[in-house]
């Protein structure tokens, strides 16, 4: 008599994974670096082609790495965000993204930079190393230079409020300590 | 005005369906005749709004109604009349809409050709197939109508997807619903005896037909995707293991253990639960693929737009049909019994282990295609399954089954002597063996899969082909015992036949295909798997609603042109996106492939890619040749004349069974 | 040189010339050292999943980053990398989502266990199911049966009026 039952249970079990899926995104695929210390790098500035930047430019505070590139419309729509970051007291670095150099500064011109600094990675070498498979990306580092968080797509108000300010808070007090 | 009348069209056949269900299903409780009529006019009554509401779909296409929400996001007036026809089911609601236009013609099919069956049995059949149509129609009205109005009307569509504007668009979807959709009647076919509480071998004999049908269209169905995806996508790939084609792939396993199983019961009357159970697997499959395809639950090229809402609605018509069965299933199956014996060594028992095996596949093809969707759930991180997995998992799997396969057709049923047996299967097993060993000599780099595909398919024709000898051998007049072969046995050698067919295909395309990636400025040659492919450079062309780069490729062997491709990068106008659309020329034993990379620096090279593809055609003649056979089991007269003796059995008897 | 010789060498030259032009080869597009290394490649690239299109290995796919992943197995494999440290170099940056041959992890004991166990636990039941439907062989009656098997068949030829 029980094995009959055997199907409906079963199958039950599957109908709670299914609903569990529906909250969940497939296609978002979540960073391997959370936790690591952040790809070292050594590539060219965008705006001074002879001066080298790398991690260590990032003088050990919290901070924001943001890739982007000029041909992004995305990026075009988060960079106001950006700017906002910027205003509220975090550092933010870009990493521009296989651009071209003079596109990239217009660009920034035109939309107004506020980037402490931005790296040139015209073949997208950097991006690989940082995992990027789509732009805009930004990553949260901590005081150690630690990757503790990655934001997939632009940054938008729900973002900045509920997400990005209130993990660079509780970084900077764990810095402190 | 028009769309508005096909949403009323909708309404009005919800009511129908909801009639049909309740009248025929209260009608076959309460024993009242009456009810069970009406129910069938609801049939008639829900096919006719249901084409009512198609029909206007279509002339919101053909009209070029931008109106129409739907019309606009999936058409434009460039496209071609008839891909703006084949529109009407290029995306989720419009195709909902052609699920439930088939499922009215499979209902509308069952109700006039199954005078023969009890009144009850038959009322309780109509009324289940009305239960999954209410709850796709309802499904439609609540979260999908196809007839939302755009105000303002936008003055052109934004074009259907450049991918679907071919005729595999046509052809593949109505095949593969048909499918699908049929095996809806198989499910109500159990779940009506179920109901009732009596099931016997005859009720196996009614849903065969339905299920070979269903099973043939759904065989059909998958081909024409895999042939589709094959010269449309531009890699010559022919099956990605991507989780839509994995929702068509599962029902289609466990429909194939179902038309297996079907055949011991009918001709046994045993293994019945495990029947029923299968029936109901079979489509609670097809629902899953469809929850699969529209909820977005899984990463697929393939998939529907997605929307949590829809995904929750399609969840719990799962959890009503599926679950609901298999809870009556959980009721009423420990009435039934099985009061046939065979032996250890039966026909009854290998096709208790095919069934078992197949029924192993599906679920393993299940496994590997909600895995990603497990880990996740679990908080374990993402991971993805693919084609690597499968081929260490399931090849090896499907392996005893095509071993079966040959030996199954040649066990008695009941009682099968070992010694007869073997004696049987001598001459099979000297040929696959022959086989193996050219097999082993001829391929220089032996790859141990190649050699035991080609084994199993000379064992598997060997067997089948062998099959239709024994039926011959002993009759003086051979020719006209022949034509006394039962037509279902001549479907199910050709569809064995068609597997071995199927089965070399794959193993010989896998092994000796040869792809190179190139780069090639005009005028270079490049040899490769024995030909010589010439690039003469790429030129650009138009089309009714596109714009291409042409390459032009010509391959020759030695020395003689065998052809002249023309593989192009085309930019549709509307939606911009770049696809590439292969060169190819077929042949029965090879097909030469090439497609289109992109634009190098320098000399006008181009990158591409050249393929050399040994007897692809045959994966896709296996699976028609598979598909004739089932469209030969499901015609046999034998079920039309037992059919008559039974009714006029019945007439005699002065019966009316309820 | 005599007008008559000068024109045939020049021909001669053109034709060599439009002889080398017609069998100039294209080439492979990445270059491997062996026939190994591109068949690694091939392997590599067709195991590996393209995130931004993410129903395609970086070997079919037409996407940016599929040609970036491309360029860097190649190098890699050119320059004598083991497939391991490929796969380890791709799973750094991107996770397990980019291999289409899922690790064999604790997380996937049962995925990559499950359908041989299963196969097994079905083959089990299956025979299980086809040795209770056996064949009883038959056996003679014994005393006590066929005594009464006597008197039930004089009983019914009784109630027929039959001897």
């Amino acid at each position: 008599m029980k094995r009959f039952a055997v199907p409906v249970i079963v199958f039950a079990g599957l109908l709670a994974l299914l609903a569990v899926g529906l909250k969940l995104d497939p296609r978002r695929v979540p960073s391997p670096l959370i936790g690591k210390p952040a790809p070292a790098f050594e590539a060219s500035s965008l705006h001074d082609p002879s001066r080298q930047l790398s991690l260590a430019d990032l003088h050990g505070k919290v901070a924001l790495v943001n890739v982007w590139a000029s041909w992004c419309a995305s990026c075009r729509q988060e960079h106001p965000y950006v700017r906002e970051l910027a205003r509220r007291g975090v550092p933010v670095y870009g990493i521009d993204y296989k651009d071209a150099r003079a596109d990239a500064v217009d660009w920034l011109n035109t939309l107004g930079n506020a980037y402490v600094a931005t790296v040139f990675d015209p073949r997208g070498r950097i991006g690989l190393d940082w995992g990027v498979y789509g732009v805009p990306e930004t990553f949260v580092l901590d005081a150690n230079g630690v990757v503790r968080h990655k934001h997939i797509g632009a940054i938008d108000d729900r973002s900045l409020e509920d997400e990005i300010l209130p993990l660079v808070r509780r970084l900077r007090a764990e810095a402190t300590k | 005005m028009i769309p508005e009348a096909g949403h009323f069209a909708l309404i009005l056949a919800l009511t129908m369906a909801l009639a049909q269900a309740g009248f025929a299903l209260c009608g076959a409780w309460r024993g009242r005749v009456r009810w069970m009529q009406v129910a069938d006019s609801a049939v008639t009554g829900q096919l006719f709004f249901v084409t009512v509401a198609f029909g206007v779909l279509a002339w919101s296409f053909y009209s070029n109604d931008f109106s129409v929400a739907y019309v606009a996001e999936n058409s434009n007036s460039h496209l071609p009349w008839f891909y703006r026809l084949a529109a009407v089911w290029g995306a989720h609601e419009g195709s909902l809409l052609l699920w439930v236009l088939i499922l009215c013609v499979w209902t509308m099919a069952v109700e006039l050709f199954s005078s023969e069956l009890p009144e009850a049995f038959r009322a309780r059949v109509l009324g289940v197939m009305g239960i999954v149509s209410a709850a796709f129609l309802l499904f439609m009205l609540a979260t999908s109508n196809p007839f939302t109005r755009l105000f303002p009307a936008p003055m052109e569509g934004r074009d259907l997807n450049p991918l679907l504007q071919d005729f595999g668009l046509i052809a593949h979807p109505p095949m593969l619903y048909m499918g699908y959709v049929g095996f809806s009647v198989a499910f109500s076919f159990a779940v009506a005896a179920l109901l009732g509480g009596r099931l016997d071998a005859a009720w196996a004999r009614w849903s065969r037909p339905w299920t070979l049908a269903a099973w043939t269209f759904l065989t059909v169905g998958i081909a024409m995707g895999s042939w589709w995806a094959y010269y449309e996508l531009g890699w010559g790939g022919w099956w990605f293991w991507d989780p839509v084609e994995n929702a068509s792939f599962m029902p289609w396993l466990a429909g194939t253990a179902l038309i297996h199983s079907l055949a011991v019961t009918e001709k046994r009357g045993v293994l019945k639960s495990w029947t029923v159970l299968l029936a109901i697997f079979a489509f609670s499959l097809s629902l899953l693929g469809t929850f699969i395809v529209r909820s977005g639950v899984l990463n697929s090229v393939h998939a529907f737009a997605t929307d949590p809402q829809r995904g929750v609605f399609v969840l719990v018509l799962l959890a009503l049909v599926v679950g609901g069965s298999l809870a009556v299933y959980a009721w009423r199956a420990p009435l039934i019994r099985s009061r046939g014996r065979f032996d250890l060594l039966s026909r009854e028992t290998m096709l208790l282990f095919n069934n078992a095996m197949l029924a192993v596949a599906a679920v393993t093809v299940l496994l590997g295609t909600l895995y990603p969707l497990i880990v996740d759930a679990m908080g374990l991180g993402k991971i993805s399954v693919g084609s690597p997995y499968y081929n260490m998992v399931f090849v090896p799997i499907m392996v005893p089954l095509l071993v079966l396969a040959g030996i199954g057709p040649m066990v008695r049923w009941k009682v099968q002597g070992a010694g007869a047996l073997a004696r049987k299967l001598r001459a099979a097993l000297l040929a696959s063996g022959v086989a193996a060993v050219v097999a082993l000599w001829w391929i220089v780099n032996t790859s141990p899969e190649a050699v035991l595909g080609l084994t199993l398919a000379v064992w598997i024709a060997w067997t089948s082909l062998q099959g239709v000898f024994e039926r011959l051998r002993h009759k003086s007049r051979p020719v006209r015992a022949l034509r006394q072969i039962p037509r279902g046995f001549w479907g199910m050698t050709l569809a064995h036949l068609g597997i071995a067919v199927f089965v070399a295909g794959v193993t010989v395309v896998s092994t000796f295909g040869v792809k190179s990636d190139l780069r090639m400025a005009p005028g270079d040659s490049f040899d490769a798997a024995g030909y010589t492919w010439r690039f003469g450079g790429v030129h650009p062309v138009e089309g009714p609603n596109y714009t291409a780069q042409e390459g032009s490729v010509t391959v020759l062997r030695d020395s003689t042109v065998v052809a002249r491709l023309r593989p192009q990068k085309r930019t549709y106008l509307v939606q911009r996106n770049p696809t590439t659309e292969a060169g190819i020329e077929a042949g029965v034993f090879r097909d030469l492939y090439v497609s289109l990379g992109e634009r190098l620096p320098g000399d006008g090279a181009w990158s591409l890619r050249v393929q050399y593809k040994p007897l692809v055609r045959w994966i896709w003649f296996g699976a028609l040749m598979m598909a004739v056979g089932g469209a030969l089991g499901a015609t046999d007269p034998r079920y039309r004349k037992l059919l008559a003796r039974e009714r006029a059995a019945a007439d005699g008897r002065g019966e009316v069974t309820v | 040189m005599t007008p008559a010789r000068t024109l045939r060498t020049a021909l001669a030259a053109l034709a060599l010339a439009w002889a080398a032009a017609a069998m100039a080869a294209g080439t492979t597009y990445y270059r491997f050292d062996n026939a190994r290394q591109q068949a690694r490649y091939d392997r590599l690239t067709e195991e590996l999943r393209c995130l931004v299109c993410q129903g395609e290995s970086i070997a079919d796919s037409h996407a940016d980053l599929a040609k970036d992943l491309r360029d860097q197995v190649h190098e890699m494999v050119a320059a004598g990398k083991t497939d391991r440290q490929v796969i380890d170099f791709m799973v750094d940056r991107y996770g397990n989502f980019i291999l289409y041959r899922p690790p064999v992890e604790p997380a996937t004991w049962l995925l990559w266990g499950g359908p041989f166990l299963l196969l097994c636990l079905a083959a089990a039941v299956a025979l299980a199911r086809a040795r209770r439907s056996r064949v009883e062989p038959v056996r003679a009656l014994d005393e006590e049966e066929r005594r009464r098997l006597g008197d039930a068949l004089s009983r019914h030829h009784g109630r027929q009026g039959r001897s």
